[in-house]
């Protein structure tokens, strides 16, 4: 758009406002003269890169959003320039105010420079061809030729050639020589494309902001045999927009019947994930018949608007505690959380019910081995060999202070350490001190699921393809112009000037004059400067 | 053929072309080294005249070299080069196919299988070209980056090969990683031609003219190197656009959100706007020309960021590299 035609012709849009200019005086004139700035191009430029640069520390530094613990430990580790950037929003960079400055600034920019084009557009979609210049053998491809043809006869030619190839044509007069002419314009969908094209990333940006507000979602561990129902107290952690009320989540729920996980045995790649299969029994509603499906990791569960993801998996040992009489105070499968690629896994594990209470730090290995430093470790993610080792505590867990904890952490600073021990499946430990015992019976599996709704995704999807389909028409259709002009050769006949332009690229150009003329009885041999 | 048999000669075809393209290297370089001698000067201009005002077109060399054609020995070593060039590319075409018959799936499952897939995009993206256009002068320029992904790959990026990780089970894969390949090819195309064009806009400016002589008289003007730039970004930036909308259809179905701003996204993202920016600064004024060849040459270092950076380095769910 900011390529005009050349000079010859008056170009039907003005150009955008490309050159600075000085700031004028005048409050109205300052605020003209700041919009004209932002809607020109060279600040769409600078405000793209400003784009790209903002966005590569979110790629560089742990974000809160994807990695809170990451965020944490980073913080830890360095106590200096740490909070600094927090306060900066370093650590949550794409949600942060001067991220948000940069795009919002782009896109008022880009609604600045689209309004004016669509309307500029659809002016020059309704007006004619501009009219012939008067040398058409200045312009950069032409041809001439003489014919014996009468020049009418030629022009209805011209006008049925162009017209049966979708040119939109206009005839004329020369007011200062009396010769007549045909116009011929083709390419308009270039600008129409391209107006699509920014129109779309505008709607990209609504259907984002669209599911920022209207959409939810969370993530929840189910151990194998469990099951989960669509509540906001069901979920481990849950983030929801502005619009949702968490109160009113779909009621859909499902158990988790069986989880399937296989891994590389090989050499190549050994441990690396081979399948994961969640076999699932889901109800839409409480009082929809149950439905049996497997989700797997590309293949999410669709219910009731919302969709259920596997997303990881772990082991939950089982334990059954018991107190110094023998007496059963803790009977349940524990989730671990894994650590590494082998699925060495930490865990807690609260007795409350003992007296005094218990509680252990447990690392579960599901194919031990020692490593040279005695130190157990984990060397293969299936459990082949599973072995937990746990270190007991005696003493106030803490539970009762009204703090909210973590079920994966202990506080042990009201507890005193009892011993550590490893424990094979069936194996019991009994405590020092009278203290009670510990058997681990087993494991079981657990999956995690995030489940999430967006209901702006089918909008951000449509318009994503309208943005496709509008650039390859900005990029790869091109706007061009012919004309025709007939006049009395010297040496009797008609004397015929075939000329085109093109706007931004004149690949196509030579060949369209060279037709056109071949169309009208030229010699091919006779062109001047087609290739 | 047993699975190790398959294994040999994937690995084999890989080799192969590995050589050839060495040897096409060699024959580019001496091709270049040789220089041209120049063509009479008043038939190359009569075409430029008639096309450059309106931004210069593909249709000068046609004329230039119907004249030279005979006695000119660069441009035999180049046109051995360029043989070589088609000879390496089936070769390795051979080599990642058997790759994919080996592993019983599309051969894209890891980084070795990505880089010798990306080096075939490269060739293919130059071999392609050249079949309308004469882009001898440019073939050393494409050679030496497939070379040295392909030689990254056999030698720190080579894995067996094994099943495909739950994540990457996806016919989605095949469309994405197929176009983001493509791109690979062409995006390094055009950063070829972008830094050409800025070496020879140098030479331009401190001999005063376009018509200069010596090494760098293979190359076409750096006008027209622009214009060759441009048209392969043109063609590249609406398939990285649909890469990237791939991308987040898949991650969509995998991992419940469509676009996250995990590093690989982030840094497609990134690629995606300064290439944006590119576009833009063609009609800018003041950023035509060197400046948007700047801009081309960024665009690529932030694809390779990705591609590299991010598989490697970074915690990301998208490290597949297999290493
Ligand atoms: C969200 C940010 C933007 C993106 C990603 C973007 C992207 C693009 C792309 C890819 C093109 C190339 C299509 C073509 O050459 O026809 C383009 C062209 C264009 N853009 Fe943007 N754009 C953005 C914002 C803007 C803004 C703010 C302006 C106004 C100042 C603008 C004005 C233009 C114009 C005038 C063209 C046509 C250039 C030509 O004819 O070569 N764009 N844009």
């Amino acid at each position: 758009m900011t390529e005009p035609l050349d000079s010859a012709v008056p170009a039907p849009d003005a150009g955008l406002p490309d050159e600075p200019t000085l700031p004028p005086l005048g409050s109205i004139g300052l605020l003209r003269w700041m919009w004209r700035q932002l809607t020109s191009m060279r600040t769409a430029l600078v405000l793209l890169f400003l784009l790209a640069i903002a966005s590569i520390p979110g790629s560089v530094l742990p974000q809160r959003g994807t990695n809170p613990l990451r965020v944490d430990q980073w913080l830890e580790q360095n106590p200096g320039i740490g909070p600094l950037l927090d306060r900066a929003g370093f650590f949550d960079v794409y949600a942060s105010p001067w991220f948000a400055a940069v795009y919002l600034l782009l896109f008022i920019s880009l609604i600045g420079c689209v309004l004016p084009r669509i309307r500029q557009h659809a002016k020059s979609m309704m007006a004619p061809p501009p009219p012939a210049p008067r040398r058409l053998t200045r312009l950069p491809v032409s041809q001439e030729f003489t014919s014996s043809v009468d020049g009418a006869a030629l022009l209805a030619t011209a006008q049925g050639y162009l017209r049966g190839r979708r040119w939109r044509v206009r005839l004329g007069e020369s007011p200062v020589d009396g010769n007549t002419w045909i116009a011929a314009e083709k390419g308009y969908l270039r600008e129409t494309g391209n107006l699509v094209f920014h129109l779309a990333l505008l709607l990209v940006l609504l259907a984002v902001a669209v599911g920022g507000v209207m959409g939810w979602k969370g993530n929840v561990i189910v151990r194998e045999g469990s099951g989960f129902s669509n509540t906001l107290t069901q979920y481990d952690a849950w983030g929801g927009g502005r619009f949702v009320n968490p109160n009113d989540l779909a009621p859909f729920s499902f158990t988790l019947d069986r989880f399937t996980v296989d891994f590389e045995r090989s050499d190549a790649q050994r441990g690396a994930p081979r399948l994961f299969e969640a076999d699932v029994t889901y109800r839409a509603s409480p009082d929809a018949e149950p439905t049996t499906r497997t989700i797997e990791v590309n293949e999410p569960l669709d219910v009731a608007g919302a969709k259920v993801f596997l997303v990881g998996h772990g082991y939950a040992p089982r334990f059954v505690v018991r107190d110094s009489t023998g007496e059963v105070v803790f009977d349940d499968a524990v989730v671990f959380l894994p650590q590494d690629g082998n699925f060495t896994s930490t865990g807690v594990i609260k007795v409350p019910d003992a007296s005094p209470s218990l509680g252990f730090n447990g690392l579960f290995l599901p194919t031990a081995a020692r490593a040279g430093s005695g130190m157990g470790i984990s060397v293969f993610p299936a459990a082949d060999n599973p072995e937990v080792l746990l270190a007991a505590f005696r003493g106030d867990l803490g539970l009762d202070s009204g703090v909210p904890q973590s079920i994966y952490a202990l506080d042990t600073s009201k507890m005193v350490k009892v011993g550590l021990n490893p424990l094979a499946p069936g194996d019991t430990w009994t405590l020092p001190n009278d203290s009670g015992s510990i058997e681990f019976t087993g494991y079981e599996r657990w999956a995690s699921f995030q489940i999430a709704r967006d209901p702006g995704k089918e909008l951000a999807l449509l318009s994503a393809l309208a943005a496709i389909v509008g650039l390859m028409l900005s990029l790869f259709v091109r706007r061009r112009r012919l004309w025709v002009k007939v006049m009395a050769a010297s040496g009797g006949g008609t004397l015929v000037q075939v000329a085109g332009l093109a706007k931004t690229d004149s690949v196509d150009l030579p060949a369209d004059v060279r037709a056109l003329a071949v169309a009208l009885g030229a010699d091919v041999d006779d062109e001047r400067s087609a290739p | 053929m047993t699975s190790v048999q398959l294994a040999q000669a994937s690995n084999a075809a890989v080799y192969a072309s590995m050589l050839t393209l060495t040897l096409a290297m060699i024959f580019f370089a001496v091709s270049f080294a040789a220089g041209r001698r120049r063509p009479a000067a008043a038939a190359v201009s009569v075409s430029v005249e008639s096309v450059e005002s309106v931004g210069g077109t593909a249709v000068i060399t046609r004329t230039a070299e119907a004249i030279d054609r005979s006695s000119d020995p660069g441009r035999r070593a180049a046109n051995i080069g360029m043989s070589l060039t088609w000879l390496s590319f089936l070769t390795l075409l051979v080599g990642v196919i058997l790759r994919g018959v080996w592993a019983g799936r599309v051969p894209w499952g890891n980084m070795y299988e990505f880089s010798i897939t990306a080096a075939l995009g490269i060739l293919g993206v130059f071999l392609v070209m050249s079949i309308r256009r004469d882009l001898r002068w440019l073939g050393l320029f494409v050679v030496i980056p497939a070379l040295l992904t392909l030689g990254l790959a056999v030698t720190v990026l080579y894995t067996e090969a094994a099943q495909l990780v739950p994540a990457l089970k996806s016919y989605w894969l095949v469309i994405h990683v197929s176009a983001a390949i493509i791109c690979a090819g062409a995006f390094t195309f055009a950063a070829a031609t972008a830094a050409l064009s800025l070496v020879r806009s140098r030479l331009e400016r401190k001999a005063g003219t376009t018509e200069i002589g010596g090494w760098a008289s293979r190359m076409p003007t750096s006008e027209r190197l622009q214009v060759l730039t441009n048209r392969v970004v043109a063609f590249a930036f609406p398939l990285w656009t649909f890469a990237v909308v791939a991308g987040a259809i898949w991650a969509e179905n995998a991992w419940g959100r469509y676009w996250g701003w995990d590093p690989k996204e982030t840094w497609a993202f990134i690629t995606w706007v300064i290439f944006a920016a590119y576009l833009h600064a063609r009609s800018t004024a003041g950023w035509r020309g060197n400046r948007s060849s700047w801009i081309v040459i960024v665009g690529w270092v932030a694809f390779l960021i990705n591609y590299f950076g991010v598989n490697i380095f970074v915690n990301s769910l998208h490290s597949y590299s297999g290493m």
